[in-house]
């Protein structure tokens, strides 16, 4: 079998929505660490592998890919037989995980992502949170978690009945988000909390986490 | 023959045009059902029922009920794979994760700024609202990154995600078209040559010919 690699940081949200989807497969790869502090990721060699120089990029064997959701979305199918089923075989029901998918990417991570990088990222680059910023932000993703309240007060995971990508795909900056003042909008909303209980505790995500230390 | 599929929104609205662009591709029948944004009926109860989070377009076909324009696309794509536009999705996994890579390029770093410039440039003004010259300004910097990036892509391929239209190319056709066709921003596409020459032959295709000519016919008068 073809070497799969993944360039990236190990603390870069979309490098570990990658990492996250390769050990719920199971799948054995290399992971090639980018140096961002030392701007890696706009070398010439990296930029070979994603133009727009940013993390991730990921390698099958000759096949180069880069956007987080892609990748994993090609992993889940090319490997719809190994781990953690992830998609669903049933077109409509795999319609339904798509509609969550997107969800993620255009109503969630806008929000959380510039949250992660108020409250957690800003004080790594010795930057200052902005109280205003991190004020509307959370007025913004508290919108969104109502609606992902009523959602899963019908569904036991975002995208259906069994955990999958739509969920997965939330796990990066929830992670982060979780050691800072904005956990409170997730255990505000039992479900929601429920629900992110539930997807935390999965074993391959610890593995995911252990990757930062060391 | 089928019944047609429907689809909730204004086509003047980009994510409700990507999707019809998508059905015209495919020969899928749809009924186009207005929603009166202007009156607020996204916002109201009856809607948030199909779209909880109150935005246009909503999608049903048969029994299955969806939004978010890209998911529509890839569910009518997949669904309807064997008519119409057979390569728009496709016809391999390598075609499909590389078709996969420049639609998620579309979402995560075209259409933010492109949609924020279309905003500020196209519908500002006409809902008589004050232009932020701020967001402009950071707006068109930021794709201006991205065209360049697709200029050197376009200058290798075809199409973005190889030698053929597929949902990637046509994911940015709404956006693009305010663009080029409202405001003076319509430069960044057609001076550069690769992106140029896309630009040309995606926005000449009889599908998007159709669209555009849906979002100019007259709103459906109320009841």
């Amino acid at each position: 079998m073809a070497v799969l690699k993944v360039h990236g940081s190990p603390f870069s949200t979309a490098a570990m929505r990658v990492v996250a989807v390769l050990y719920e497969k199971g799948l054995e790869f290399e992971f090639v660490p980018i140096d961002m502090k030392a701007g890696e990721h706009k070398s010439e060699a990296f930029l070979a592998l994603n133009p727009f120089g940013q993390v991730p990029a990921f390698e099958d064997g000759d096949l180069k890919l880069f956007e987080s959701r892609a990748i994993t979305q090609y992993i889940a199918h090319e490997y719809a037989s190994k781990g953690t089923q992830l998609i669903c075989p049933d077109s409509k029901k795999m319609a339904i995980m798509s509609v969550w998918m997107e969800v993620e990417a255009h109503q969630y991570d806008p929000h959380a992502g510039k949250l992660c990088f108020e409250l957690f990222f800003k004080a790594k680059f010795g930057m200052t949170t902005d109280p205003a910023a991190v004020e509307d932000l959370e007025g913004k993703l508290g919108k969104v978690l109502d609606v992902y309240e009523a959602r899963l007060s019908q569904s036991k995971y975002l995208g259906g009945d069994c955990f999958g990508l739509a969920d997965l795909h939330h796990l990066p900056t929830l992670h982060y988000l979780l050691g800072t003042s904005a956990k409170k909008l997730f255990d505000s909303r039992p479900h929601v909390s429920a629900w992110v209980v539930d997807i935390t505790a999965r074993p391959a995500w610890a593995k995911v986490i252990a990757m930062q230390k060391s | 023959m089928a019944t047609p599929v429907k689809v909730y929104g204004p086509p003047m609205s980009t994510a409700v045009s990507r999707v019809l662009a998508c059905l015209l591709e495919k020969d899928v029948n749809f009924q186009l059902i207005p929603v009166d944004m202007s009156k607020g009926e996204h916002k109201k109860p009856d809607y948030l029922k199909i779209q909880p989070f109150g935005q246009v377009p909503s999608f049903q076909d048969e029994s299955i009920s969806l939004f978010e324009s890209r998911a529509i696309c890839r569910y009518v794509s997949e669904k309807y794979a064997n008519q119409g536009n057979k390569r728009l999705y496709g016809t391999n996994p390598l075609e499909k994760a590389s078709i996969e890579q420049w639609l998620e390029a579309e979402g995560q770093s075209f259409n933010p700024p492109s949609s924020a410039l279309v905003f500020q440039l196209a519908f500002a003004p006409r809902m008589k609202l004050k232009q932020d010259l701020g967001v402009i300004k950071q707006s068109e910097e930021k794709l201006a990154k991205v065209l360049d990036v697709y200029e050197q892509r376009l200058g290798e391929s075809r199409f973005l995600a190889g030698d053929e239209f597929t949902l990637a190319d046509l994911s940015h056709l709404p956006n693009t078209q305010y663009l080029v066709s409202v405001t003076e921003k319509g430069e960044m596409f057609t001076k550069r040559k690769n992106v140029g020459r896309w630009w040309s032959e995606i926005s000449g295709r009889d599908s998007w010919k159709k669209v555009v000519a849906l979002q100019k016919a007259p709103p459906p008068k109320s009841a």
